[in-house]
This record gives C-alpha cells, sequence and structure tokens, in this order.
C-alpha cells in the first residue's frame, strides 16, 4: 500500500506525538508570553472543529486559549426557509437528491427525513456527481439541494458546466466564506482576537483573499489543514502574530494553498453562481453570502423550474423547543454546547432539535460524541 | 485526507486515499493530473495537485516552529522559570 515508512505523504508525519506535544508546550508558552486571557481565537471549518475533538487537542490547549468554533459548518448555518423550500418540494412530489448530512435537518416543521417518512423521494448521494448520474438514468425530475461553502459550490458548477441531462436542477443553498468573517469580527460581543482560517475553501479561493479583510478589522488570519500537527502549527503562528501585534495573514498550509488559489476552480465557480445577500442560520443576515444561480443557467434552477410555494408550510405548527436552541450564539462565538438547556437531554444526535446537532460537522453533535471540553483542571500539558 | 492517482480515464480518476479506493473527478483541478500524483479531494472532486516537494516544506515548517519556539520563548521561559525558582 502506498504511504509507507518512506513515503514524504505518510499521514502518520502529521499526527506525531513527539511533535504535536511540542507544539502545545508551544501554544502554552506562547500564551504565556501574551499574558492576557483569555485569548480567544475563531477557526471557520467544521473539519477543524472534528480533529480537534477527535485528536483530542482541545485538552492539550493551554487554559487561557479559547478555540472557538464559528460558522464553520455548511449544514449548520443553511436556513431554516431553504431546508423549507426543499422539504416543500419533496412534498409536491418532486424527487430530491443531497448531501447525507442535509436529511436531517429541521425545518420550520420538518426535515427531509420527515418528508422521505411521509413518502417523498429523497435520495442520499455523496457527491453532486452521483445525483447527475442519478437523473441521466430516471425519466422523471431530480432536484439537487446543494449545501456547503465554496469548495462544494465548485463541484456543483463544475456538473452544471458540464451539460447535464435536462431533467436535473439545483436548489442553491451554497455558501460564501469570508463575508460572514466580516460579520463575525463587527459583532459588538466578539471577542475574536484571530482566525484560523479553513484549508479547504482557502485551497479554491487563495489565502489573497484574506489580505483586505485584515486590513480593515485589524484581525489576523492564519490558514491551516486538517490534520493535528496542522491545527497546532496554526494556532502557534496566530498567537505569534498576536504576541507580535501586526496583524497579517499566514499561510500554514503550503502544501494545498498558494496566494491566487486555484484558478480554474474559481473560474467555474464564478462562471455559474453569483453572491447575494441572504441569512446564515442563527447568525445573521450576511451581505454576499449565499450562492446562487446566474440567470444563465435558469435552466438549471430549481427555484426557477419550480413554483415553490412556502405558504402551506404555516399551517403547521413549529415545534415549541425549536426556540431554545442557541446554535447561532454558538457558532457566533458566544455560547458553546453546554450554555443550551437542551444539549444532551431534549437533543441529541438521534432526535437533532437545532441544526448543530445534526451534523458530523456540527459543533453541539462533536460535543455530544466525543465529550466537548475536557476538564482542564485535571489534564496536565 | 490526500489520495493517490492509481488510473486516470478522461475527467474521472481512480484514487488510493489509503487504501480506500474512490472515483475523483477531475475538471476542477487547474493543473494536469498524471497517474501517481497526490490530489486533495472534496466531494468527489480533486482540488488540488499537492506536489511531494511541498509536503516536505510542510515537515520543515513544523521543524522550523518547534526550533523557533525552542530558542526564543521556551527558552526564554524556561530560563525565567528557572529564575523564579519552579
Ligand atoms: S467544506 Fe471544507 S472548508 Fe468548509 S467546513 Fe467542510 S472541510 Fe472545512
Ligand atoms: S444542543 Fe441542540 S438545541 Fe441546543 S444549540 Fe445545540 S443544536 Fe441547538
Amino acid at each position: 500500500m502506498r504511504g509507507s515508512a518512506d513515503d514524504g505523504l505518510n499521514e502518520v508525519k502529521f499526527r506525531d506525538p513527539a511533535r504535536a506535544r511540542a507544539l502545545a508546550g508551544a501554544l502554552t508558552r506562547l500564551t504565556r508570553a501574551i499574558d492576557r486571557r483569555p485569548i480567544s481565537v475563531m477557526h471557520v471549518c467544521g473539519s477543524h472543529e472534528q480533529a480537534i475533538a477527535k485528536f483530542g487537542l482541545r485538552a492539550s490547549f493551554p487554559r487561557a486559549l479559547d478555540v472557538i468554533m464559528g460558522p464553520g459548518c455548511p449544514v449548520c448555518i443553511t436556513d431554516v426557509p431553504e431546508v423549507d423550500e426543499a422539504v416543500v418540494l419533496a412534498r409536491q412530489g418532486v424527487r430530491v437528491a443531497t448531501y447525507g448530512d442535509m436529511l436531517r435537518v429541521p425545518g420550520t416543521v420538518a426535515s427531509l427525513a420527515d418528508a422521505r417518512a411521509e413518502g417523498a423521494k429523497v435520495d442520499v448521494v455523496y457527491s453532486v456527481s452521483q445525483a447527475v448520474e442519478l437523473a441521466r438514468g430516471l425519466d422523471e425530475e431530480l432536484v439537487f439541494f446543494a449545501s456547503g461553502f465554496e469548495t462544494t459550490a465548485v463541484a456543483t458548477a463544475a456538473v452544471i458546466l458540464a451539460d447535464p441531462p435536462t431533467n436535473f436542477s439545483v436548489l442553491s443553498a451554497h455558501k460564501y466564506i469570508p463575508p460572514v468573517m466580516e460579520i463575525v469580527a463587527e459583532m459588538p460581543s466578539s471577542r475574536v482576537e484571530g482566525f484560523l482560517a479553513a484549508g479547504h475553501a482557502a485551497t479554491i479561493t487563495g489565502w489573497g483573499v484574506f489580505e483586505p479583510f485584515v486590513a480593515r478589522h485589524g484581525v489576523p488570519v492564519v490558514v491551516a489543514g486538517f490534520e493535528p500537527l496542522d491545527i497546532l502549527a496554526g494556532l502557534v503562528q496566530l498567537l505569534e502574530i498576536i504576541l507580535e501585534g501586526t496583524p497579517r495573514v499566514v499561510n500554514a498550509y503550503p502544501r494545498c494553498v498558494t496566494r491566487e488559489g486555484n484558478l480554474a476552480a474559481q473560474q467555474k465557480l464564478w462562471k455559474v453562481f453569483r453572491p447575494v445577500g441572504g441569512r446564515w442560520r442563527g447568525i445573521a443576515h450576511v451581505p454576499n453570502g449565499n450562492l446562487r444561480l446566474k440567470d444563465e443557467w435558469a435552466a438549471y434552477d430549481a427555484r426557477k423550474r419550480f413554483a415553490i410555494d412556502l405558504s402551506g408550510l404555516w399551517d403547521y405548527a413549529p415545534s415549541a423547543l425549536t426556540s431554545q436552541c442557541i446554535c447561532g450564539d454558538i457558532m457566533a462565538g458566544i455560547s458553546s454546547p453546554s450554555d443550551c438547556e437542551l444539549f444532551g437531554r431534549d437533543c441529541v444526535p438521534e432526535s437533532p432539535v437545532g441544526a448543530c446537532m445534526v451534523s458530523s460537522e456540527g459543533t453541539c453533535k462533536i460535543w455530544h460524541q466525543y465529550g466537548g471540553h475536557p476538564d482542564l483542571t485535571t489534564v496536565s500539558v | 485526507m490526500p489520495g493517490r492517482v492509481v488510473s486516470i480515464e478522461g475527467l474521472r480518476a481512480n484514487v488510493d486515499f489509503f487504501g480506500v479506493r474512490r472515483t475523483v473527478r477531475l475538471d476542477v483541478v487547474d493543473e494536469p493530473i498524471a497517474v501517481g500524483d497526490y490530489i486533495l479531494n472534496h466531494v468527489g472532486f480533486a482540488i488540488r495537485r499537492i506536489p511531494e516537494s511541498e509536503i516536505r516544506e510542510t515537515l520543515a515548517l513544523y521543524e522550523q516552529l518547534l526550533r523557533e519556539a525552542e530558542t526564543d520563548i521556551m527558552a526564554a521561559d524556561v530560563r525565567s522559570e528557572i529564575e523564579a525558582g519552579d
């Protein structure tokens, strides 16, 4: 098998415990040197939170360092009306395909899983190309409910440009990350002193995209990958910048990210999509934060192809619990899952109340699965 | 996780992710991909060819961070701890 000991890509090298311990030590020393606490930094990527939880990295973070998860999970930030649109379409008898995580995300009154239980045709796919192949074999219409950030939107753009069958269309709930970082940075309650940016998204957009952001907000950004050492190294660099006091962008993921990014992918993305303002679940209206199909692709735009009438939804009463969900505060970095009354009791992965408990990249689900913030008083670094 | 390209047919590659084989599309990656290359996959699409040299560069970056941490802050901190008597 590839990835043997002398192979440059041996993943183990990115998970080397000795190096990880040394980097964690550097974090502690930097935190002491900064000598102002707590120091809050935010990552905006579900995969970062997953790695932090899975490898128990939080236990090695110094107590004075708060690494919070921002609006980084594509499932969590899909807004309720977007889920409603997909549910209404499915209930109208239109076949809907989507990524597995989207199935149980609650809309106003129902999720796609609920619609499926009622008899609606809902398919789970792991890739948009799989949805296209599915459509090719069908006589009926297939709508792909497309969620995810620029990374995933690029895949959707690619299939639209590759001439999909005419019975295929897209209900886009795609989101674009850079504008939401502006929102978080501008929140009066925000204590965020630095951002760890998502390596995958930056692979597409390039790290240069964060330069104007840093200039405007005076908050440093470090682009980091997803292996434990990538994250630790990214945090070390972020703390170094905070200590120095000269905010800038640093690329701590040079094996995948360049300054310009993947130009071919950007070109496809902006050929198919245009940014529009819209809500992110629980957070706010985000100017230019949503990606919608351009008019020239109207033939593949499910919103143009079908009359999606949400008014029928108001015949059902929304769950009383939903209003207690604090996902929005969690994604803005103001609260953590343990602050939510419903966490682990009324809201569990098997029956999620909020979106954050659904996705494998959702903070509540991850905390539920891995135990969240370990008791640092019992852990020695 | 990066994967290694095993075979290519048009815009589809068969990729080995540490033992798991998957089909990955090549239409959004910005460089030509050849058998043996490593790619970064996202939802079934290759988004980047990862040159081996840059993997070594990343590992070198870790080493450098560790060294710097050791010479500057770490050493200073250890010294101050010794001086403080703990
Ligand atoms: S889509 Fe990519 S960048 Fe966004 S949360 Fe997932 S892994 Fe991170
Ligand atoms: S525990 Fe459930 S209800 Fe509470 S914030 Fe998380 S997802 Fe929402």
